[in-house]
């Protein structure tokens, strides 16, 4: 199986970290990944935001960057969903009917981590160790988008020494919207504000999602008001072991 | 009297204005949970919900497709039992109508059954004009008649208020009322009722909107709840009905499917308590002049555009309000038009235009796409599927001229990421940000205008990485051989 990842234009240029574990993670359960170094960003905040024409050139280039793989992995249900979803709209309005032959080829073959873990892989126990106390926000395009469903959570309850606590209001979204967060800054952040005292609430060290987007508005506001709530993408906590637990452990004491 | 949504600030100068709103806030968030939690529970005994959404949402696209068809229909048919029907282009058009048909009665005044077309037609201020006082007797639009407010939901058009705060507007504005009179609800509707009984008694003149119209019956359709609304459509000798053209089911038994989605889509009731039908003018019964006026005012050009024409199936039942985080915040005013929440977001453009002006233009940004809206839509409206549609639009249509900072970040971000080269440029430049603030984690509020600074106002950011994922993989993977399939990456790129 030829797998590629998608590492996403935000992780790849503000959280690496996610993006490194997603790497070990997949290594660590035997599977040879590739990144082609041809791609970008899926064209996302452009779409949504109504820039379709500079969406169309950057979904382009992502069919060619991943032509060929059996699978794509990405470490975000929302990016999974915008070649899920809005890809096949776009090549349409394109009237390019190459462009849509290259859409039906790549977009099903793209997975978020968690559903190319639990379907593909069919792992639930990745063999993790992480000895905290966490609550798992379900991002709306994780939850309502592409339908992540109880995945996620299956596989955070699997990790040894793991607490998983529930977050009150869960289905509701944490204010974050892409280029909403910037255009109506006021009412993001008092959805916002709303999600990060659930998240007080349960008294877990760190808040885990899916989407790093989420997590970066949220991180951004428990930071701002020294909340001391960790964020960290689910491929992180995923990631961890008890070697690369210890080893963190002694890095900080050296 | 009450205002007309004119000249109202765009979204996100509204939204910012009720966010200081701490009563607001607080009557919001429990009137929505409340009424969200109750719905949850009636469409969960339906086991064929979904399939009854299917054909609510199969039935109004068909009217869509064969309008012309049914509205003649339903104009033969209410003719032929004794009614009137007058066409009107536009709000103008049907004011004009209906203050001509009140002024032919020689009245002054008429009592309403509330209607979301009426304020959309701003008729109330129209008749005004004319020396005409409407009275508004749906117990929520009257306590906002009484206050000079703006309505704020669909269905419950003073959420935003308290029972505190309306036996406030009581005793200041309602004539008549007891000095004595308490916040208690049975208190403030039984006040609201010895107000309104008199002028049942004495209208003679009617005004209502339909929640149906049906074309092979000619019947008009009003659910409600409190009994009000059919004193208006039963006790007057002339009823006038404004009715938008999309209103229309093709056939009576279509009425079915549509009797199990509404109700239990806006009042959380199995059943509404009244629903008032009536077919033309009768001799022995009811108002003996009925006129309905059938209104366009923008719905042809919603039919026009493929992907938005789905929001005509809208029956007003307001559950996407009740579900939409962003409302539950900001309340139904910020949306600064006659329909709010999500489904006012994707409706005021559509009729109206993207380029009407500065509500439209931010309307359909006033969204998380978080997509609950469409989870609760009776009739299956991709409210997130049409935002983003209409974004594509004001981008496309109103951006005309210099573009100003947003427009230039867009274009420059799109320009950046089309290119790995150029992507990875820019990533070396904010590494380089990383080193110069080496001993900080995160960057604080920025006094810089513009996105930065909105982002920055409440929240942090990540110091950038020194290095990129993209930097890390080349120098941790250099055995590997660069990407395969070269030959398929030029298939799909722009010539």
């Amino acid at each position: 199986m030829k797998v590629a990842l998608f590492v996403t234009c935000l992780n790849d240029t503000l959280f690496p970290d996610t993006g490194r574990a997603t790497v070990s993670l997949l290594e660590r359960l035997g599977v040879t990944v590739e990144f082609p170094v041809g791609q970008t960003c899926c064209g996302q905040m452009h779409i949504n935001s109504g820039y379709r024409k500079e969406a169309t050139t950057m979904m382009r280039g992502f069919l060619g960057a991943f032509a060929g793989y059996d699978a794509i992995v990405a470490p975000s249900s929302s990016c999974v969903g915008t070649v899920r979803h809005q890809f096949p709209t776009l090549a349409d309005e394109a009237g390019d009917p190459g462009l849509t032959r290259d859409v039906e080829e790549v977009s099903p073959r793209i997975y978020d981590l968690s559903e190319f873990l639990i379907d593909r892989l069919g792992v639930e126990d990745v063999g993790a160790y992480f000895p905290h106390t966490v609550t798992y926000h379900s991002t709306c395009h994780s939850r309502r988008g592409i339908v992540l469903g109880d995945r996620p959570y299956r596989l955070l309850r699997a990790v040894r020494g793991l607490t998983l606590i529930d977050l009150p209001n869960s289905e509701e979204c944490c204010g974050f919207g892409g280029t909403f967060s910037v255009k109506n800054p006021d009412v993001s952040v008092a959805m916002g504000s709303d999600k990060v005292r659930h998240v007080r609430e349960t008294g877990a060290e760190v808040l885990v999602a899916a989407d790093r987007s989420c997590l970066m508005h949220l991180g951004g506001l428990m930071s701002r008001s020294r909340g001391g709530v960790r964020t960290m993408h689910l491929a992180e906590v995923l990631a961890q072991t008890e070697e690369s637990q210890a080893g963190h452990r002694h890095g900080r004491a050296s | 009297m009450s205002r007309a949504f004119i000249g109202m600030p765009a979204f996100p100068v509204g939204a910012k204005e009720a966010l200081n709103d701490p009563q607001l806030r607080s009557n919001l968030r429990h009137a929505t949970t409340t009424i969200r939690d109750k719905r949850s529970r009636v469409i969960a005994e339906l086991p064929d919900w979904e399939d009854l959404r299917l054909s609510g949402a199969a039935i109004k696209d068909d009217v869509g497709r064969h309008l012309d068809r049914y509205l003649e229909q339903f104009e033969a048919e209410f003719t032929a039992a004794g009614g009137h029907v007058h066409w009107a282009r536009d709000a103008a058009e049907a004011n004009r109508i209906v203050v001509d048909l009140v002024r032919a009665t020689g009245e002054t005044e008429v009592v309403k059954v509330k209607s979301m077309v009426t304020v959309e037609c701003a008729l109330n201020e129209a008749l005004a004009e004319a020396g005409i006082t409407a009275l508004e007797t749906d117990l929520a639009e009257l306590i906002v008649q009484l206050a000079g407010d703006l309505p704020s939901h669909i269905l419950v058009p003073a959420i935003h208020l308290s029972r505190g705060e309306i036996r406030e507007i009581f005793l200041e504005n309602m004539s008549g009322v007891r000095d004595d009179l308490t916040d208690d609800p049975a208190d403030l509707a039984g006040s609201a009722r010895t107000y309104l009984r008199k002028r049942f008694m004495s209208a003679k003149v009617g005004i209502s909107g339909a929640n149906f119209m049906i074309a092979d019956t000619g019947t008009l359709v009003v659910l409600e709840s409190e009994g009000n609304g059919r004193m208006c459509l039963t006790l007057p000798e002339t009823l006038i009905s404004v009715v938008g053209i999309e209103k229309m089911l093709p056939t009576w038994s279509d009425l079915e499917v549509f009797m199990q989605l509404l109700p239990r889509s806006s009042t959380a009731e199995r059943m509404n308590p009244y629903t008032t039908m009536w077919t033309g003018a009768h001799a022995d019964d009811g108002p003996k002049n009925v006129h309905v006026v059938l209104l366009d005012n923008g719905r042809t050009r919603a039919l026009a555009d493929p992907v938005g024409r789905q929001a005509l199936r809208c029956i007003r039942c307001s559950a996407c309000l009740n579900v939409c985080p962003v409302y539950e915040r900001v309340g139904g005013k910020a949306y600064g038009s006659v329909y709010p929440g999500p489904i006012g977001a994707i409706l005021n453009p559509l009729l109206h235009g993207v380029d009407n002006g500065p509500v439209e233009r931010s309307l359909p940004f006033a969204s998380t796409l978080c997509g609950r809206c469409f989870e609760v839509c009776p009739v299956r409206i991709d409210i997130p599927e049409v935002l983003i549609h209409l974004r594509g639009r004001v981008v496309e249509e109103t951006h005309h001229g210099v573009p100003g900072p947003e427009e230039l970040g867009m274009r420059a971000a799109g320009f950046v990421l089309a290119k790995p080269g150029l992507l990875g440029a820019a990533q070396r430049a904010l590494g380089l940000v990383a080193r110069a603030l080496r001993h900080r984690s995160t960057i604080g509020a920025l006094p810089i205008q513009g996105w930065a600074a909105n982002w920055t106002g409440a929240r942090d950011i990540p110091v950038p990485p020194r290095q990129s994922f993209r930097r890390w993989w080349r120098r941790s993977h250099k055995t590997q051989p660069p990407t395969p399939h070269t030959a398929q990456q030029t298939r799909s790129e722009t010539p």
